[in-house]
């Protein structure tokens, strides 16, 4: 099981979003990339959620 | 006479967070009224320009631009302004978004960064936190979605998605996960141990795990739902898929599950899954009543006495003395006789909306647990306490967890009001919580002596968290604040006050 997997092994995070959560990670030897993030497709949530949907 | 002043920076992007530093630094320059920075969305053109912060220039910005808008008292102090923010912008080296290092741009990108990678923590802004998630779980991730204002419809086709896949939908509006001892988010450095705990409450889950490891326990993992997960709609898929997994977990003897009251169906099905189990279950439904639960279950309606049978039946209590209550009533102006709370934490609030209803004590609140009045907002009479998290007063704003601006000034205008007996308050440290809310809170205060109202306050964290529980405590103590063992302690010492002036 996926979950059971999660439980026992090393937590390894990508972090989309505020950067304070990824510098925390880091404080905390935590294996962490941090994505610079911004609004996708001319900032339209309609499209970013489609192009998501097709595997984008 | 007041100028606004606003400029777009084309196809710019910084999180909230930073642009909130920065929004904070400029509105405290010389001759400036208020000021923003935001991305152009059009959530926060409309609160811009409820705030007369808007004008035609900002008007034309995109969701991909950034908006900087000022007042001021003359045209040269917001141009001065904007220069500030655009210098503290291009910096970053200083700016406290982190550093000058290459991120990359994709989830792809990152994924090859990080093989192995197994979360993804999501917190960019509502509109776009499905589409991110999705993409995750598209790449066998699990996902913990911080996030919040997500639609409920797209909160179902991820947790069914997720599910199918086997993989955890954590969230949105997930504020707290400890996931092997890693805190994820808003969360407590606590000690490993063998307590679970799946929680649709991040400072439910804060207040219990944190009570648990200052009381000598330790916790296998916390996981966090999200605040809609037991509601009918989602059905409580992820609360049951936490549970499975924990109950599998052997590094988890025995789990606790916090939550407002679920809806009856779904507290069928979850009360069903837990009478499964052979591990002991303590179940927290903040405020509810009376409710069958499997011979493995006890049921709890306040956070502190289910850290208690966490803790084997330990009793959490203050360390030495009590304060008299007597002793602090003396403390009151004449005439003065009712409470307000201004919680950070939407379950502190609910918390001691069930000690002040225990108590018979007639309460109102913006978030009100069952039995209790809602407040009105134009006239908040009586006994209130208010949820400052809540929707209410963090649109546009950050939590405040982070930035303590609105809550100093209604702490500052609530001892102020000739009414006000006790103010009732929560402290939440830890990761992702202000670096030091203590000294931030002292600072709104009046001198100990001048002060005619009784202020009273828990600190909810651990000795290990970056912030110190212990030197957050000092701070506060050494301002004259009473700091309570616990969320359910500082309102059960408000009730005493009130029982003693009355």
């Amino acid at each position: 099981m996926e979950t059971d997997k999660l439980l026992q092994s090393e937590v390894r995070v990508i972090n989309i979003g505020l950067a304070e959560f990824a510098h925390d990670l880091e404080r905390c030897d935590v294996p962490v990339v941090h994505v610079e993030w911004s609004p996708p497709a001319v900032g339209d949530p309609r499209i970013a959620a489609l192009l998501a949907k097709l595997g984008g | 006479m007041t100028t606004v002043v606003n400029q777009v920076r084309r196809a710019f992007y910084r999180d909230s967070v930073a642009l909130m530093r920065i929004s904070r630094a400029v509105a405290a320059l010389p001759g400036v009224g208020d000021a923003a920075l935001m991305i152009g969305s059009t959530t926060n053109k409309k609160l811009m320009q409820d705030a007369g912060l808007l004008n035609a220039d900002g008007e034309g910005a995109s969701p991909n631009d950034l908006v900087f808008a000022v007042t001021a008292d003359t045209l040269e102090n917001a141009n001065s302004a904007l220069a500030e923010a655009a210098r503290l912008l291009d910096e970053p080296s200083t700016s406290e978004q982190g550093d000058a290092r290459w991120h990359p741009k994709s989830l792809d990108t990152a994924l090859s960064q990080l093989p192995g990678a197994n979360i993804a923590l999501i917190s960019v802004p509502g509109e776009f936190a499905a589409a991110e998630a999705r993409r995750a779980l598209n790449r066998g991730l699990h996902v913990m979605m911080f996030s919040d204002n997500v639609p409920v419809a797209d909160e179902v086709a991820l947790k069914q998605d997720a599910r199918a896949r086997g993989l955890l939908m954590m969230g949105p509006d997930c504020g707290t996960s400890i996931i092997g001892g890693v805190p994820l988010a808003f969360a407590n450095v606590i000690a490993r141990g063998d307590i679970g705990i799946v929680g649709a409450s991040g400072t439910g889950l804060q207040e219990v795990s944190t009570l648990i490891a200052r009381h000598g326990g330790g916790v296998s993992h916390a996981i966090g739902v999200g605040g809609r997960d037991l509601k009918q709609a989602v059905g409580g898929i992820t609360t049951l898929m936490a549970f499975d997994a924990l109950d599998r977990d052997p590094g988890t003897r025995q789990i606790v599950l916090i939550s407002k009251p679920p809806e009856a169906s779904v507290a069928n099905a979850v009360l069903e899954r837990i009478g499964q189990s052979d591990k002991k279950v303590s179940i927290c439904f903040i405020g509810t009543g009376e409710m069958r639960v499997p011979p493995n279950a006890a049921l709890f309606s306040d956070l502190r006495s289910t850290a208690e049978s966490a803790l084997g039946g330990k009793r959490i209590g203050w360390q030495g003395t009590a304060p008299s209550p007597a002793e602090l009533a003396r403390r009151v102006g004449r005439g003065r006789t009712r409470v307000r709370g201004l919680f950070s934490g939407g379950t502190m609030c609910a918390e001691a909306q069930v000690f002040f209803g225990r108590a018979g004590v007639e309460v109102t609140s913006n978030v009100p647990i069952p039995g209790v009045r809602e407040a009105d907002a134009g006239s908040r009479e009586g006994n209130v306490l208010l949820d400052l998290g809540d929707d209410e007063y963090t649109v546009g704003r950050p939590h405040p967890m982070i930035d303590a601006t609105l809550r100093n000034r209604m702490l500052a205008e609530t001892l102020a009001d000739d009414r006000t007996a006790v103010v009732l308050l929560d402290v939440v440290i830890g990761y992702g919580a202000h670096a030091d809310p203590a000294s931030e809170l002292v600072s709104a205060l009046p001198d100990a002596r001048a002060r005619q109202a009784v202020v009273i306050t828990s600190v909810c964290g651990t000795e290990d968290d970056p912030q110190s529980y212990s030197r957050q405590a000092r701070v506060l103590e050494d301002a004259g604040v009473v700091v309570a063992p616990s969320n359910a302690h500082a309102a059960e010492i408000a009730l005493d006050v009130l029982r003693a002036l009355a």
